[in-house]
């Protein structure tokens, strides 16, 4: 087991290396510089050369790249480009506000998708099943940048229950932060629990099939007891599989989320960052993103194993 | 806009009288379509008096993470506004279009216009507790000279040598005359900061702010300096930014009061705003201008009859209407704004006319000339929706023109300058010497469409080193004419900010500059209760 865990985290490292050459190669082959990117047409020959100098743009590529992975490998992970700022000053704040959105949105989408999942496999084919499966795919299918518009519509514009606007600063105490950040939270719920309803309904429906749950059945077990004890704790590794997903696009894919009610994530932090070709910045949010997704994906891949007792005992 | 709507926004905002806006809609045989305009809803300036207190917050577009302090750094609406807030310059760009006095308290040029002395205003205090002199201003004006990444660098270039005079005095060099000097003081990144300062993570200014809170891209707090040298200026105990990019979000914050101003109304929402009674618009003719630039020495378009007839190939009217929701003024292919004193009001307005434009293109014995328009989303939004409505009324008249749309990313870069038929835009400067001079001067770095014509470089010289203001005139009426009827550049349209507030908010007025007031609005406007 223990082996199991640091192979995959080996493994996880590997992946990241790879992903920080592709990162730093997707930014190389950009149009444009930091330079002309900040002066635009304020640019003349004379301060464009000063610039470039200044940021240390005229060296080679690889050079830059290699320099740039010593330096995070020591936890150093550079300065801004385009503010001077330590990037690492720059990004912990919107991490911290992007970890506190997702866990936010999750905590909340987990338990009540799984429960709505559950429901639908209980009463299959009931009006219950069937209303709940068309609401949900309504809100996979709105994207969520619509979705939070007509939030903002009905809940703050016309009923003035909730501010539209998410701009928490460092220093917001927690009860704000809660109430800011409600609407985009909401948003995010919405767009998520449909993946993981379905597939706690779809995967715990299969398992339902199984000759043991038969067993269950004649035994003259409830339905919600053989759906909840018997039938669920089998049907979790493909469950777990998808909350990870979500919970790794909560950190990373939420960015349209986040200009529509003006929160001061990672994600626009990135966008800045790669319209003003700020690499330190880009990379490092890249590298984040990419550590994000491989390390939920292998807290996945474990915890669907140790949900197993075949694979937990191995003989 | 049409040409009465035009002179209505103008009374309604307080700057010509009611008088002048009769006689001008008479003169357009417009007198009735008058009646309504007086007692309208627009903001009513005059009556309000400025009160102190408050929170004065504004939302925004214009900002981002990579945003600095540095006042040569700056590029956009944010950081002009919270420049304005936290730093004074030297000389104020008035709504009057005249240059106004701040930190220099008087200025005077010697004959020729080439010596300048600036008097330097006294018992001025830094928010560092330093009192302001000579030696801080050069050191101010020096950031943008020499080996610099100011974006000021440009206009700094005629500037030959800064000295010190006395405490309070100093003496400014150009490398020839120009009169309108006193507006290069007026640029937004020409802000003053104490003498050595090379950290700028801190703001030390004179402003009536002192920077609280910046995270750049996201929110700048400054509450007000109790010591401000300006009593009638800085009405409100503080203020607070927020960076909203998206103009929904923007709305939807003015909307909910989470904001009481906002910048950069979506034109399609211009009605909704008007129709609310909680809200009010701001409509602002500025001097930033679409243009489509063409390179004067280039084949096809050294031909003046080809460029005669795209001229007449661009339908104006229905690019206003279609990309910019009726907000904008028609342009006339010279950069000269109507709000500008120079602005030259005898040039016919050139009009889509296809049989003109079919007659040009015959008289210039050119065949279906090959011509490849280059533009892109990152000139600004509406751009190349720009470029596919002058390719389709082109083609009505025979003019044939491949549309090619650039990447964003490095467009100012790798095409602007570079290609010979490429779209573009200016923001308008304070003098319109300046703006004659930074996009047609005959050694202007930015001159993007080779334009050179002997006379007018004659002119522009002239002008610029002439002090009277009779002599001027007629000089910058007639470089005027010059571009309307030999210039390589198409100018399509002129901008009109569109900005809105809550009605608690007064003294948020138009300015011919940037948006916000030129910046001034941090100044400028209180708080009703």
């Amino acid at each position: 087991m223990l082996r199991l865990i640091a192979q995959r985290l080996g493994l996880g490292a590997l992946t990241l290396l790879a992903a920080s050459v592709l990162i730093f190669a997707g930014t190389e082959i950009l149009p444009g510089d930091l330079a002309s990117a900040i002066l635009q047409n304020n640019a003349t020959p004379e301060s464009l050369a000063e610039m470039r100098r200044e940021l240390g743009l005229d060296r080679p590529a690889p050079v830059r790249y290699v320099e740039w992975l010593g330096h995070v490998a020591t936890g150093d992970l550079g300065r801004s480009l385009a503010s001077q700022r330590p990037v690492a000053r720059e990004i912990a704040p919107r991490l911290r506000n992007t970890l506190f959105l997702a866990g936010y949105a999750a905590v909340v989408a987990v338990p009540v998708a799984l429960a709505l999942g559950l429901m639908a496999a209980i009463w299959q084919g009931g009006v219950y099943d069937r209303a709940i499966n068309f609401v949900t795919l309504l809100t996979i299918a709105i994207p969520e940048y619509l979705v939070g518009y007509i939030l903002i519509k009905y809940l703050s514009v016309r009923l003035g229950w909730l501010p539209s606007l998410a701009n928490v600063t460092p220093d917001t105490p927690l009860a704000t932060r809660f109430v800011l950040t409600l609407l985009p939270a909401l948003t995010l719920v919405l767009v998520v629990i449909a993946h993981m309803m379905r597939m706690t309904r779809a995967s715990v429906l299969q398992i339902m099939a199984s000759p043991y749950i038969e067993m269950a059945f004649l035994k003259g077990l409830p339905k919600w007891r053989v759906v909840v004890r018997h039938a669920f704790p089998n049907a979790l590794a493909p469950i777990i599989n998808v909350i990870a997903l979500d919970l790794a696009y909560l950190i990373v894919g939420v960015v349209v989320v986040e200009a529509v009610f003006v929160y001061p994530g990672l994600g626009q932090l990135l966008v800045d960052a790669v319209s003003k070709h700020d690499v330190p910045v880009v990379q490092a949010c890249g590298l984040i993103f990419a550590a994000a997704f491989i390390l939920l994906n292998m807290t996945a891949d474990v915890l669907a194993i140790m949900s197993n007792p075949r694979l937990r005992h191995p003989r | 806009m049409d040409e009465l709507a035009f002179w209505r926004a103008q009374h309604a905002h307080g700057r010509i009288g009611r008088r002048e806006l009769i006689g001008r809609a008479a003169s357009l045989g417009a007198g009735a379509a008058l009646l309504g305009t007086f007692g309208g809803t627009a903001p009513a300036l005059a009556q309000d008096v400025p009160r102190r207190g408050g929170t004065l917050r504004l939302g925004l577009g214009g900002g981002s993470t990579t945003d600095s302090l540095d006042p040569g750094s700056y590029t956009d609406s944010v950081m002009i506004d919270a420049g304005h807030a936290l730093f004074n310059a030297l000389v104020e760009w008035g709504q009057d279009g005249k240059p106004h006095p701040e930190l220099a308290e008087s200025w005077e040029a010697k004959p020729g216009a080439v010596e300048w002395i600036f008097n330097i205003r006294k018992d001025v205090t830094f928010s560092n507790g330093k009192t302001l002199d000579a030696d801080d201003i050069i050191f101010s004006l020096n950031m943008h000279r020499g080996n610099t990444k100011s974006g000021a660098a440009g206009v700094f270039r005629e500037v030959a040598d800064i000295r010190k005079l006395g405490p309070n005095q100093i003496g400014i060099t150009l490398n020839g005359g120009d009169a309108d000097f006193p507006y290069v003081l007026t640029d937004y990144h020409v802000l003053v900061v104490p003498n050595g300062t090379t950290d700028f993570s801190r703001a030390v200014g004179t402003g009536g702010y002192i920077l609280e809170k910046f995270e750049p891209g996201v929110r700048i707090t400054a509450r007000r300096n109790p010591n401000y040298w300006k009593k009638d200026r800085a009405f409100v105990d503080a203020i607070d930014i927020t960076v909203i990019n998206d103009s929904s979000a923007r709305l939807n914050a003015l909307l909910t009061g989470q904001v009481d101003a906002i910048n950069r109304v979506d034109a399609k929402f211009v009605r909704m705003v008007e129709k609310n009674p909680k809200l009010e618009m701001v409509t602002s003719p500025s001097g930033w201008h679409s243009c489509i630039s063409m390179m004067h020495d280039r084949a096809p378009f050294e031909n003046h009859d080809l460029r005669m007839a795209l001229k007449y190939g661009i339908d104006r009217e229905q690019i206003i209407k279609a990309v910019f929701s009726g907000h904008a003024v028609l342009g006339n292919d010279q950069p000269i704004p109507r709000t500008d004193p120079y602005w030259n009001p005898n040039l016919k307005q050139i009009a889509y006319d296809a049989d003109r434009a079919k007659f040009h293109l015959k008289k210039s014995g050119l065949s279906n000339p090959a011509m490849v328009l280059q533009c892109s989303e990152g000139v600004f939004p509406g751009d190349v929706d720009l470029a596919q409505l002058f390719q389709q009324s082109a083609a009505k008249a025979g003019l044939h023109m491949q549309i090619k749309k650039e990447s964003a990313d490095g467009f100012w870069s790798n095409v602007w300058l570079k290609g010979p038929f490429v779209t573009s835009y200016w923001g308008g400067r304070a003098a319109a010497t300046q703006m004659l001079q930074v996009a047609y001067g005959p050694d202007a770095p930015w001159n993007e469409s080779h334009f050179r014509n002997p006379r007018f470089t004659e002119l522009l010289a002239a002008a610029k080193a002439e002090t009277e203001e009779d002599k001027r005139r007629p000089m910058i009426w007639e470089m005027q004419e010059i571009l309307y009827s030999d210039g390589a550049t198409i100018i399509p349209v002129f901008g009109i900010w569109l900005e809105a507030h809550s009605r608690n908010v007064g003294g948020h007025t138009p300015h011919a500059g940037f948006d916000m007031d030129n910046g001034w609005i941090v100044e400028k406007a209180w708080l009703k209760s």
